[in-house]
């Protein structure tokens, strides 16, 4: 299925919205077609909105965040987003990474809600009362508490998959398991699409099965300025640059008018930028096969 | 922050910055063999110089999920793809949180904040109030946890009369006491910040109060340069110690090989 089909089909205005990747694998291509289909009032849930999040933000398509962490990890800050809260016009429900990683826990086991040992002696649950406390009914502690997230549709971005969305992801791995299984819909968008043989060969590298999977995208570079391991590494010079585009709104829309707007796909993002593959494709660290027989 | 005073002192007499000084002293806090939650910024640069020092075994724990991480190169995130690369273990974010943290692993926990108070509390969420900040900052990502579990924690921040007042805007991260209660009775595993590196000397938590005292002077630093620094009546404790200055190799390997690029270390 093409990216614009995929996101035609399962991503609706007013919906919640998730596309993880923590650091590596973040769905970009993803997002500027929702940003180009002119989504709104998207609750986007995510544990760390990225560029990819201030981008959305200030494209108009977010009305509430849930999130861990908004920055631009190792350069600076998201200002879209600072500027939607600081402002005023963008409600915001915040939790800690703990926190959010439990609570797509729960949405995958279809429980009501997480448990951890955390936030005593934070202002976290001042500020947001969906984050509680239940009484262990075996020890009597008392425990934090955080609601389930099931996200309406999730958009996973793994280095492969088969036609039927049986994807395989190596490298950091994040949350992709927990918030795919939590999600009503998911959408799988690969670098490389393979035969079945090859997910079958390495069955212990498949995170998300095609069961649960309702749209594949084959889209090469699709995670750019993130990376995939073994396939590109991260673009940080772009993400060094964005602190300067993100401060300034109108260098922020000229941003969007040229390299989202401005192309009808990946295909013509990537043809605008010359040069930028040969200067981040990765180079080869191969891991050895194991044998599966018995 | 290039007119503070450290920069005069330490950093043109003495041939080194004050953000060198604090990875370096920062770094010497690790024991070799160590299991240490690394966070993002001077932490990073701090935890990677102990390996290349003093402490070659040090298990390098990221939350985003490298554990046993041996970078090739400085990481410009905590989720740089060199983290994983020869990596002993690449495990999902659920796992570090509860199989790692949760469980009492994680042996130090390094943090940073925009400020730190009295009690060790840190704020990386909002300067002003929560819902109208003056300054929204990051948030949490994993630090909560990271403060609440790691069985000690190391802070790493730029003294500041706004940086460390004598209450943040915000807790984010628990120190020794919230709101008049002390971390064990609020049921906290781990033992909290037991040092605070800083730009100029180093402060630890009194014993009885959790109150942050002053400990260690860096060289040629006044106490009362210190303390005119933060927000609280600072008491300093006796017989102050004097850190040593970094030494050839550990200002080499920064400069050259760790942060060449000086994305952590910005003169």
């Amino acid at each position: 299925m093409s990216m614009h089909d995929a996101i035609a089909a399962f991503v609706h205005d007013g919906e919640t919205v998730v596309i993880e990747g923590f650091t590596h694998l973040i769905g970009f291509a993803a997002g500027h077609e929702i940003i180009r289909q002119g989504r709104r009032d998207l609750t986007l849930a995510r544990l760390t909105p990225d560029l990819l999040s201030d981008q959305m933000i200030a494209a108009g398509c977010v009305r509430t965040l849930i999130f861990s962490w908004a920055g631009n990890p190792g350069a600076g800050s998201l200002h879209a987003f600072r500027r939607a809260v600081e402002g005023g016009t963008l409600a915001i429900e915040e939790y800690s990474h703990f926190g959010m990683v439990m609570r797509f826990a729960a949405g995958a086991a279809q429980l009501p809600f997480g448990v951890l040992r955390d936030y005593m002696g934070t202002d976290l649950p001042v500020v947001n009362p969906a984050i509680r406390t239940v009484t262990c009914p075996y020890t009597g502690e008392r425990l934090a508490t955080v609601p389930a997230l099931r996200p309406d549709v999730t958009v996973i971005h793994a280095q492969r998959a088969d036609a039927d969305g049986n994807a395989q992801i190596w490298g950091l791995v994040g949350v992709q398991k927990e918030a795919a299984f939590a999600a009503r819909r998911v959408i799988v968008v690969v670098e490389e699409l393979v035969d079945s043989a090859v997910i079958r060969a390495d069955p212990n590298r498949t995170i998300v099965p095609g069961m649960i999977v309702d749209a594949v995208v084959v889209e090469p570079w699709g995670a750019h300025p993130s990376y995939a391991q073994g396939y590109y590494d991260r673009d940080n010079a772009f993400y060094v640059g964005w602190e300067s585009i993100s401060r300034d709104p109108a260098a922020l829309d000229a941003y969007l008018d040229q390299y989202v707007y401005g192309v009808p796909d990946r295909a013509a993002y990537l043809a605008a930028q010359p040069g930028l593959t040969d200067r981040l494709r990765a180079g080869a660290r191969v891991a050895a096969g194991v044998n599966y027989g018995y | 922050m290039a007119t503070n005073v450290a920069t005069d002192v330490a950093g043109t007499a003495a041939g080194y910055t004050p953000g060198e000084m604090m990875a370096v002293t920062a770094s010497r806090e690790l024991r070799d063999g160590e299991v240490v939650f690394v966070g993002i910024g001077l932490p990073n640069l701090a935890c990677n110089l102990a390996r290349a020092t003093h402490a070659p075994h040090l298990v390098l724990v990221y939350e985003s999920g490298a554990i046993g991480a041996v970078p090739e190169r400085l990481p410009v995130s905590i989720g740089d793809p060199a983290l994983v690369t020869g990596a002993l273990m690449v495990s999902s974010m659920a796992d570090v949180f509860q199989c790692l943290l949760q469980n009492g692993r994680i042996e130090v926990g390094f943090l940073g904040a925009a400020q730190v108070d009295r009690y060790a509390n840190l704020n990386t969420t909002v300067i002003g109030a929560y819902d109208h900040p003056r300054v929204r900052l990051p948030g949490s990502g994993g630090a909560a946890e990271i403060a609440i579990h790691a069985r000690r924690t190391i802070v790493v921040a730029t003294l500041g009369i706004r940086s460390f007042p004598a209450a943040v805007d915000f807790v984010t991260s628990p120190g020794h006491r919230y709101r008049g209660t002390d971390r064990r009775a609020l049921g906290m595993p781990g033992a909290g910040p037991v040092k605070v590196i800083t730009d100029r000397g180093v402060l630890e938590p009194d014993a009885e109060s959790g109150e942050l005292v002053l400990t260690t002077l860096y060289p040629g630093v006044e106490v009362e340069t210190v303390r005119a620094s933060v927000g609280w009546p600072l008491v300093a404790r006796e017989p102050l110690a004097c850190a040593a200055a970094p030494t050839a190799t550990e200002l080499d390997l920064l400069r050259r090989t760790l942060d060449p690029e000086k994305l952590h270390l910005r003169a």
